[in-house]
């Protein structure tokens, strides 16, 4: 932050709040009476790359609903590109977990795309004239963007998965976003598409300065791009480079059970007896205690 | 078809006359009638409005909840009929209260958006159904009443219902325009439009009013029975043949009424009930247009899968 203006900046005194799009001070988030995660403080620093990973059921998909203000802190506060959560979602793309459009929906991906640039309007847009064109040329350059051109016209149903997941990264992108949050993109999609998926992730990021939060399961498709990694458990998270924090010591610490991380010829990191989700986990896609 | 014999045996010249295949002296025809000039106009309102209405009620996938709002619109009628008021009023007050009492029962779905439970719109149909069949037998009216409200009939309407028909159409399309776009995308994809900040319970809720009134309006002219005959085949129709949402809705408009000019056409000309002649054109118009899905999919096979799955661009 340069010299103070004579209007007292009220972020002025955060470190050049600019520079982190998103972070939690002492974070914890209750789901009915029980603690999903507390002590949680993390830094996503503008333009980065970071994925949050976690066993099942630890509450990623909470953590970055907290942080689009779709779920409430029970302690602890967050700011998101310098806002309270929620009050920049103008400015974040978001790709929820993994939802198919099942095969009797009769609507065109491009009509997806469009949704996502002005389906929060009321009233019904203008068919024509300057502003439809500029609209038009928008969505065409964002599903350009994903390489989704040739299918974008097809009914969204009868699209492949990995095709889908290619549009709705569109639809997260065509308002030009700072910030583009997924919640587990490459779920579900086989490895050739994994692999597409995440360098098609990593060029937004690096040729367009978006900064991504990504909720993932599996950190090997991505590790190569990435910039920092959250490691999330019930007793809060850990942040840093991934060769920091993807070690033997600090999971073992965060899961409180004995694991090793191995590394492979090709260099890639193995987590080698990492627990399931205990049983009384949350069902991790209503965020509801099972019992 | 009671009211329709009667009207029919009153009018000076056979009103069953022979189809000529004259298109302009049939309809000239068929227009000489009063209650005929009214049936093709109250039709047409609600083929309009319930068309658009049943277009999102299909894409939203919630026909259960439309044909649960049409039936309740049955002891409306009744009971209105039994304490002497005007029916018209007990077919709106009862779908719009069903609708609300649907609408208080909505859960938050798996996955974002929210949902009737299939269970509450199931009581509810079931209760309403049968305040229709006690009225009834408390009315002790004719015998043929029962048939207006559960299986159509537009040959006994009023000036007065054709305008109400329409004041009540004209408000559910001005609030299906204002809230059209963000309904579009909350019901293909509620996750991200409630990130985005649009209000998909509050949503939910004034859709199903907005469905109880179109439900309302399509039971008394197909009967609460057949309504779906108005609001889903028209809009399943066109939703078969393209996924351009404007067209398809301007599709679904045409298809509407279409079916409900033939259907009144036909039922003026076989006597046969006017619930059964709008289905019978939108079931054939549907069949025809899977039909044609079915030839144009085999034409273009060979297309699909244009790109490598792997493929970044």
């Amino acid at each position: 932050m340069s010299e103070p203006t004579g209007v007292t900046d009220r972020r002025s005194t955060e470190e050049s709040a600019s520079d982190i799009a998103v972070r939690f001070r002492n974070a914890a988030v209750r789901v009915g009476d029980r603690t999903l995660w507390h002590n949680v403080d993390l830094e996503v620093p503008a333009g980065q790359f970071v994925a949050i990973l976690g066993p099942n059921g630890v509450g990623k998909s909470t953590l970055v609903k907290a942080a689009l203000g779709l779920f409430p802190l029970a302690a602890g506060e967050a700011r998101v590109l310098g806002e309270p959560p929620g009050g920049a979602s103008r400015d974040i793309g978001y790709v929820p977990q993994r939802r198919s459009f099942d095969h009797s929906v009769r609507v065109r991906g491009i009509d997806i795309v469009r949704l996502g640039l002005d389906g929060d309007r009321w009233g019904l847009p203008m068919p024509w004239g300057e502003r439809a064109r500029k609209a038009h040329e928008r969505v065409a350059h964002a599903i350009e963007l994903v390489g989704a051109t040739a299918y974008a016209r097809r009914p969204v149903g009868q699209i492949s998965g990995g095709e889908q997941q290619r549009l709705l990264i569109a639809q997260a992108l065509v308002r030009a976003p700072r910030l583009l949050i997924l919640d587990e993109p490459l779920d579900s999609l086989d490895l050739p598409n994994q692999s597409a998926i995440a360098a098609l992730i990593k060029r937004i990021c690096t040729d367009r300065g978006v900064t991504v939060l990504m909720v993932a399961h599996d950190v090997n498709p991505i590790l190569t791009y990435l910039d920092q990694v959250v490691y999330l458990a019930g007793g809060g998270a850990v942040c840093g480079a991934p060769r920091e924090v993807i070690t033997s010591a600090n999971l073992t610490r965060l899961y409180e059970t004995p694991i090793e991380v191995l590394r492979t010829s090709d260099d890639q990191l193995v987590v080698v007896g990492q627990p399931e989700a205990p049983a009384h986990h949350a069902d991790r896609h209503t965020g509801q205690p099972l019992q | 078809m009671n009211s329709f014999t009667v009207l029919a045996s009153a009018a000076s010249s056979s009103p069953d006359a022979p189809w000529s295949w004259n298109l302009a002296a049939d309809l000239h025809d068929m227009l000489s009638y009063p209650f005929m000039v009214n049936a093709f106009r109250a039709g047409s309102i609600v083929a309009v409005v319930a068309g658009i209405v049943g277009w999102f009620m299909v894409l939203r996938k919630q026909a259960f909840a439309g044909h649960t709002l049409a039936v309740s619109a049955f002891p409306g009628a009744t009971g209105a009929t039994l304490i002497g008021i005007n029916p018209m009023f007990g077919y709106f007050s009862f779908s719009l209260a069903a609708a609300l009492a649907i609408a208080a029962a909505a859960r938050p779905r798996r996955g974002g958006g929210f949902n009737e439970e299939s269970a509450v719109v199931g009581v509810v149909q079931a209760f309403a159904l049968a305040c229709g069949f006690l009225f009834v037998s408390l009315y002790n009216g004719f015998s043929t009443s029962i048939n207006a409200p559960l299986f159509g009939s537009s040959f006994a309407i009023t000036n007065t219902q054709v305008i109400t028909l329409g004041g009540v159409g004209l408000a559910t399309l001005l609030v299906l325009t204002a809230i059209g776009r963000p309904l579009l995308f909350s019901s293909v994809d509620a996750d991200v439009a409630i990130a985005r900040g649009v209000p998909g319970r509050g949503l939910n809720v004034v859709f199903l009013l907005v469905l109880g009134a179109a439900a309302a309006e399509a039971s008394q002219i197909a009967g609460a029975l057949l309504v779906f005959s108005m609001l889903v085949m028209p809009a399943a129709t066109a939703q078969r043949l393209t996924s351009k949402p404007a067209l398809s809705m301007a599709l679904t408009v045409v298809f509407g009424l279409l079916a409900t000019w033939g259907g009144i056409a036909l039922a003026y000309y076989q006597l046969y009930p006017l619930g059964f002649c709008i289905s019978s054109f939108s079931f054939g118009g549907y069949l025809l247009a899977n039909l044609a899905t079915a030839t144009r999919l085999r034409q273009r096979r060979p297309m699909v899968s244009a790109k490598p799955v792997g493929a970044v661009a």
